[in-house]
């Protein structure tokens, strides 16, 4: 609820303390007062409510039960909690444990050790009800509250979803019984509500219209001031009557709120209640008729302030017939008809029911208006396009009873659309921004009905109908999974052997087992295993250049472990990877890594303490992280904070985490690291030398056997030739899928089956050869006497950068040698940011024109090679 | 080049294999028109039309940084009714969102798609070139299949790689070079100027078609469109050539001749900055000649107002009768005239503190460009001629 942030709340003790201890300087409390200072409203929350307690997310308060209250030697109020979790709160990947569908009413009891069950009193928003469900039990269909009601079928505890244990269920189950019980006795315990006169409390409740809860402790608390003694018996009556299991103070809320109600109300308790309230009246109404009034008001929302506002306002003759008239429909119209229908229609089904009810009183409502200054007008027009709403609604319905209703329904809103009109004559400022009716509704001075009235509706309607009347604007789950939409048909079978070679080629195979890195991979697994076993954490700080299978061997490692552990030979872990390429922003480390861990999702700089915490703080349950941290030098920040932190955890004693660097450069820690940070990184290092001719030689027939596509000579060409450059598996596989697609296009012609040294020869020309001679050699012939220009400027000068006006007299006696035309000077300028464009010169920015300088991107050499050919 | 793209999308299409390739080339010519040929012919394929191939389309002149590329990426992959309305959250967020988005699929199941990059070289210099890490390694890896396509001018495109995109990069390039010779770039003349054959009106296509023969072997024709075959193999200014030529046909003129084209030509090929110079005052003519001078007597070293003024003052001195003595604010003026048109360049950026007369200057015209837009200069006067061609034979 936001409007907490609105009025201050004031948390106070309510009793005495139960028992303290001297000792710890601690005392503890059976329930605690929660006092809003704007209206003056208190709610008090016992031991074994089910509570709203603020979370990290506004709108989705955590649930708990409230289990302690003390207030510790600092004098801070104190809670202990049993928690309830959303299911937004369980990870992501755990949810599909459940294999149902989750309503969002429903949450879980919560066992995961590690929350702390200790908080601050004053995180508590409210209380709310949690009532314990069997497993194949159906949710009650939408009950009172949405908002405030929970149900609880499962358990959770951290790894799966068990049925409640009856000594919880139980357990449950009294808490919300005794709560029926605590509800009755806090009303006995607000007296002072009870004492005050009523017009000093109307007076107090001004803008807190907006704030529900404590509205409807006012009407709660008025409705038992105008009923007294004859209401309280009643209570306890309806107490008994009703399943107790929701408090009657709420219901009787709902009463009071015509949009609110709408939403939730149970029907049959209404019709019950009004029966209840209808015999109330019956021996009132003789005695005071303002009181009588007043008390349809609570019942009905809006038309009691009618009467009230009019003795104060307009006492004028023609309103007080209005009045009289209006008093009589209340009196007479909306109650027999509700009791008509309560009778009638006892039978239907629920929401009809609602629906009914809600239209008696709506009636009422929309006869405001007739009597009423202006600011009313807009509650009316509202209530009336209410009305039209729900006959509509009723109609759908087309029950016996509705036609019943519709005929007086209609009625109803014909008469208040033409008094609108009629009001219509008098004030032509008809404010209908729901932003003026505070205002007006200040213009009287409140007789306390009107003042709740005014106040009450038109705040409402507007604010409710779109929360609770509407679903929620549909949320979009936070962590929707995209998908790339499938295809229509499915991909081919590799045809022909080329075909099967090229697939297995491709970089992105996964070969059952990875040549020629079983050393490392040992290595590898044996650090990761013995830390695993021993539980405690580690670094490992694995280099390499790229290509050269680290990722890869890692995974395998991890892969295999994973294996081990299923087959219990091994403790479980939890395996999280990160990659610094993939990485936004160094600190979004910590995101990713908290994200797979818990699914929680936070910013940077909090997640980073989470983590902290969680590494830092023993946890017996807790099973040990391997963290692979991919492309590690990414991770550099200047105050290499982020790389601190993560070599830091794994020296805490709790952490159970171990963690493997993959980086490029073996002497990353000596170069970028600073010293506190390398030294917490270790010694244990590894480095994957790139590989040799032969081991390239091996991968690519590894991959390839079973399928004859190569010949010998063909791999160990490619093999030698990479080797000799970077020793990149990658551009090895790379090289010898291009070969098979030369191959496969000359077979069209001939029908070599295999790739020979010639289709390799030319794959590995294809992707080594420099294209610098052969873009010379296609360009044009004044950009090639251009840069014969050049070269010759080049030797003159005996410097390799030249501006374009030294080149352009060079250019220009050139151009007479050969007998061509001299071209101007601004073709001389494009040529040259043709030639700029293609990186063959480096060239400056464009404004300096003549006095731009000119450089060759390539030797000198290359150019006269190139030239000379022709 | 054709075949090879396509075959290599025919591949992604149809297997399901992911690659990664370069198409490199120099401006104008037909990397854009390459691809979408290629698009084109995929799209008429049984097989591939059924597969409906995605295909982002970035350029690097409008992606100008991962995060606005990334939210392109999600908009035309249509992915954000996955996210709703909600305001796509942040960079981080969205990366982690697209590459979850990649994960899903897999080889056998889930739609290739084909990222186009234009203006490659843009994307390089991306920070950390996150971008182009993660699709080359999308293209690397078991997941949806994809096929990264860039675009470039750029022959040292590689090197710009950082070494772990350049590892993961399939090394595919695709060289296009403009390759023809003078007869095929006459071929390509006569067939973009020829009208195809549903023009409606047929009889005048055919006197078009048959003056455009003429044309190609017109010897005159063929000196205009051999200069510039010389001057660029690119296609785009032999449109931008015709199409100046062909702008001159009316009602009354209905067939393109000689004459035209070389009109064309000529309009083609002017100096910009020497027709500038046509439009200047004779004080301002006179102030070029005297820093013409003055690079040479200095061998191009910068100068100042007052060099130019004391050079110009000089030559009114020796011949006063022919020109009116100018207030020096007034030489001032013209001198600023001159700057604005960026005839003449300031070194540095004139500061408050540094006087106007003293600011260093140089001059951007050659003295080859002076001497020829003197010749057609109208009414200058001789001794201002006689000055240009050299300023000693007044001593």
């Amino acid at each position: 609820m936001n409007t907490r942030q609105q009025s201050k709340l004031i948390y106070s003790w309510y009793g005495k303390p139960l028992s303290s201890d001297r000792k710890l300087r601690i005392s503890q409390y059976k329930g605690i007062l929660i006092t809003s200072e704007s209206s003056k409203t208190e709610t008090c929350i016992q031991l074994g409510d089910f509570i709203l307690v603020e979370g990290v997310n506004a709108d989705q308060p955590y649930v708990a039960q409230l289990m302690d209250l003390y207030e510790d030697g600092a004098q801070h109020k104190r809670a202990v909690v049993q928690w309830f979790c959303r299911l937004e709160e369980i990870p992501q990947n755990k949810r599909k444990l459940l294999k149902r569908e989750i309503p969002a009413q429903e949450v879980f009891f919560d066992q995961v050790l590690g929350y702390d069950t200790d908080i601050a009193a004053e995180t508590i928003i409210k209380t709310i009800m949690v009532l314990p469900l069997h497993l194949g039990e159906e949710l009650p269909i939408v009950t009172l509250n949405k908002e405030q009601t929970f149900y609880v079928r499962q358990s959770w505890d951290g790894k799966c979803f068990k049925v409640l244990s009856p000594d919880t269920f139980s357990k449950l189950k009294e808490a919300n019984k005794k709560r029926g019980v605590i509800t009755n006795s806090s009303k006995a315990f607000t007296p002072s509500d009870i004492l005050t006169p009523v017009k000093k409390e109307m007076e107090s409740v001004v803008p807190s219209a907006t704030k529900p809860k404590i509205a409807d402790m006012e009407i709660e608390s008025k409705h038992s001031t105008s009923k007294s003694s004859l209401a309280k018996e009643r209570h306890s009556q309806r107490v008994a009557n009703n399943d107790s299991k929701t408090p009657t103070a709420r219901k009787k809320l709902e009463l009071n709120s015509p949009t609110r109600s709408k939403a939730k109300l149970l029907g049959c308790e209404v019709l019950g209640l009004l029966d209840d309230d209808c015999d109330a009246i019956a021996p009132l109404e003789p005695s005071a008729p303002k009181r009588k009034v007043k008390f349809t008001g609570e019942i009905l929302g809006s038309p009691p302030k009618i009467p009230c506002s009019n003795d104060k306002s307009k006492p004028t003759s023609e309103t007080a017939e209005h009045r009289q008239r209006s008093s009589d429909t209340i009196r007479l119209s909306p109650y027999t008809k509700v009791k008509d229908f309560c009778e009638k229609d006892r039978n239907l089904d629920e929401e009809d029911d609602v629906l009914l009810s809600l239209v008696g009183y709506q009636k009422p409502s929309s006869q405001m208006p007739v009597l009423t200054p202006r600011s009313r007008r807009t509650c009316a027009q509202k209530t009336s396009a209410l009305i039209a709403e729900q006959i509509s609604l009723l109609k759908s319905h087309g029950k016996l009873a509705a036609e019943e209703d519709f005929s007086s329904g209609s009625d109803s809103s014909y008469s208040s659309s033409s008094e609108e009109e009629e009001d219509d004559d008098d004030d032509d400022d008809v404010p209908c921004t729901p932003e003026k009716k505070p205002k007006s509704s200040k213009i009287f001075s409140t007789p306390k009905s009107s003042r709740k009235s005014a106040v009450h509706t038109p705040a409402k309607t507007p604010k409710k109908t779109p929360l609770q009347g509407t679903p929620r604007t549909p949320r979009t789950p936070r962590n929707a999974t995209p998908e790339i939409p499938r295809r229509v048909q499915a991909a081919q079978e590799p045809a022909s052997v080329l075909e099967e070679a090229r697939l297995r080629l491709h970089v992105s195979a996964v070969p059952e087992s990875l040549p020629c890195r079983e050393e490392e991979f040992q290595d590898i697994y044996n650090f990761v295993e013995s830390k695993l076993i021993d539980g405690t954490g580690g670094c490992m700080y694995i280099s390499g250049v790229p290509g050269t299978g680290k990722t890869a061997t890692v995974h395998e490692v991890i892969r295999c472990l994973q294996q081990a552990a299923e087959n219990e030979e091994l403790p479980p872990f939890q395996f999280v990877e990160i990659n610094g390429m993939k990485l936004t922003d160094p600190h979004q480390a910590y995101v990713q890594i908290l994200e797979f861990l818990t699914g929680q999702k936070v910013t940077a700089t909090h997640a980073a303490v989470l983590l902290a915490k969680l590494f830092s703080t023993p946890g017996p349950k807790r099973k040990t992280t391997v963290l692979v941290v991919d492309e590690l030098d990414l991770l550099w920040t200047r105050k290499q904070n982020v790389m601190y932190n993560l070599f830091d955890w794994p020296t805490q004693k709790h952490s159970k985490l171990i963690i493997l660097a993959i980086a490029n450069t073996m002497d990353l820690p000596e170069r970028i690291m600073m010293n506190r940070v390398a030294s917490r990184l270790g010694l244990t290092r590894m480095s994957f030398q790139p590989y040799t001719y032969k081991q390239l030689q091996q991968i690519v027939s590894s991959r390839l056997k079973g399928v004859k596509a190569f010949e010998e000579d063909a791999v160990q060409l490619v093999s030698r030739k990479v080797a000799a450059l970077s020793g990149d598996a990658r551009r090895c596989l790379d090289i010898c899928r291009r070969a098979t697609e030369i191959c496969e296009l000359a077979r069209q012609k001939r029908a070599p089956e295999i790739v020979r040294m010639a289709h390799v020869t030319e794959a590995i020309d294809e992707m080594f050869s420099s294209p610098y001679v052969n873009a010379i050699r296609n360009a044009s012939l004044h950009e090639q006497i251009f840069l014969k220009a050049i070269l010759a400027e080049f030797r003159r000068a005996g410097v390799e950068e030249a501006t374009v006006q030294q080149i352009y007299h060079h250019y220009v006696a050139l151009c007479r040698v050969e007998g061509l035309q001299s071209p101007t000077v601004s073709e001389i300028m494009a040529i040259c940011s043709r030639l700029g464009a293609c990186r063959l010169l480096l060239v400056e920015a464009s404004n300096k024109y003549l006095h731009m300088r000119v450089r060759l991107n390539l030797s000198q050499d290359d150019v006269m090679y190139a030239l000379k050919e022709e | 080049e054709h075949r090879h793209l396509l075959e290599l999308l025919k591949r992604t299409t149809v297997h399901g294999e992911s690659n990664s390739a370069l198409v490199i080339g120099p401006r104008g010519s037909g990397k854009t028109a390459l691809l979408n040929h290629v698009l084109k012919d995929l799209r008429e394929m049984e097989q591939v039309r059924e597969n409906l191939l995605e295909n982002p389309f970035l350029s690097g002149l409008l992606q100008t940084n991962d995060k606005v590329a990334l939210k392109e990426i999600t908009r035309q992959l249509q992915l954000e009714n996955v996210v709703g309305d909600k305001v796509f959250g942040s960079f981080a967020e969205n990366l982690a969102f697209l590459l979850e988005a990649l994960r899903k699929g897999d080889r056998s199941s889930s739609c290739p798609i084909l990222f186009v990059l234009d203006e490659f070289d843009l994307f390089v210099h991306h920070k950390n070139q996150t971008l182009l890490y993660n699709l080359f390694d999308i293209s690397q890896s078991a997941q949806t299949p994809v096929t990264v396509i860039g675009l470039t001018c750029r022959q040292d495109i590689l090197e710009l790689l950082e070494k772990r995109v350049k590892s993961r990069f399939s090394h595919r390039q695709i060289y296009l070079m403009n390759s023809f010779d003078f007869k095929q770039y006459m071929k390509i003349f006569k067939k973009q100027l020829s009208l195809p054959a549903e023009f409606p009106d047929e009889s005048f296509a055919q006197k078009w078609n048959n003056n455009v023969q003429h044309l190609s072997e017109d010897k005159a024709v063929q000196d205009v469109l051999q200069n510039l075959f010389q001057h660029t193999k690119e296609l785009r200014s032999l449109h931008l050539l015709l199409m100046l030529a062909s702008s001159a046909v009316t009602v009354h003129h209905p067939l393109l001749t000689a004459a035209d084209l070389q009109e064309a030509s000529r309009q083609h090929s002017t100096d910009s900055k020497a027709n500038i110079v046509h439009g200047l005052s004779v004080l301002e003519i006179c102030l070029i000649i005297a820093m013409k001078h003055l690079n040479e007597v200095y061998d191009g070293e910068p100068f100042n107002f007052q060099m130019v003024y004391n050079e110009f003052q000089k030559f009114i001195q020796r011949k006063a009768h022919s020109m009116y003595n100018f207030e020096k604010p007034v030489v001032m003026k013209a001198f600023e005239h001159l700057l604005q048109l960026e005839l003449v360049q300031p070194l540095e950026r004139p500061s408050a503190r540094a006087q106007r007369e003293f600011l260093l200057m140089k001059l951007l015209l050659d003295s080859s460009q002076i001497m020829d837009a003197l010749q057609v200069y109208p009414n200058c006067p001789t001794d201002v001629k006689q000055w240009a061609a050299s300023s000693l034979s007044w001593l």
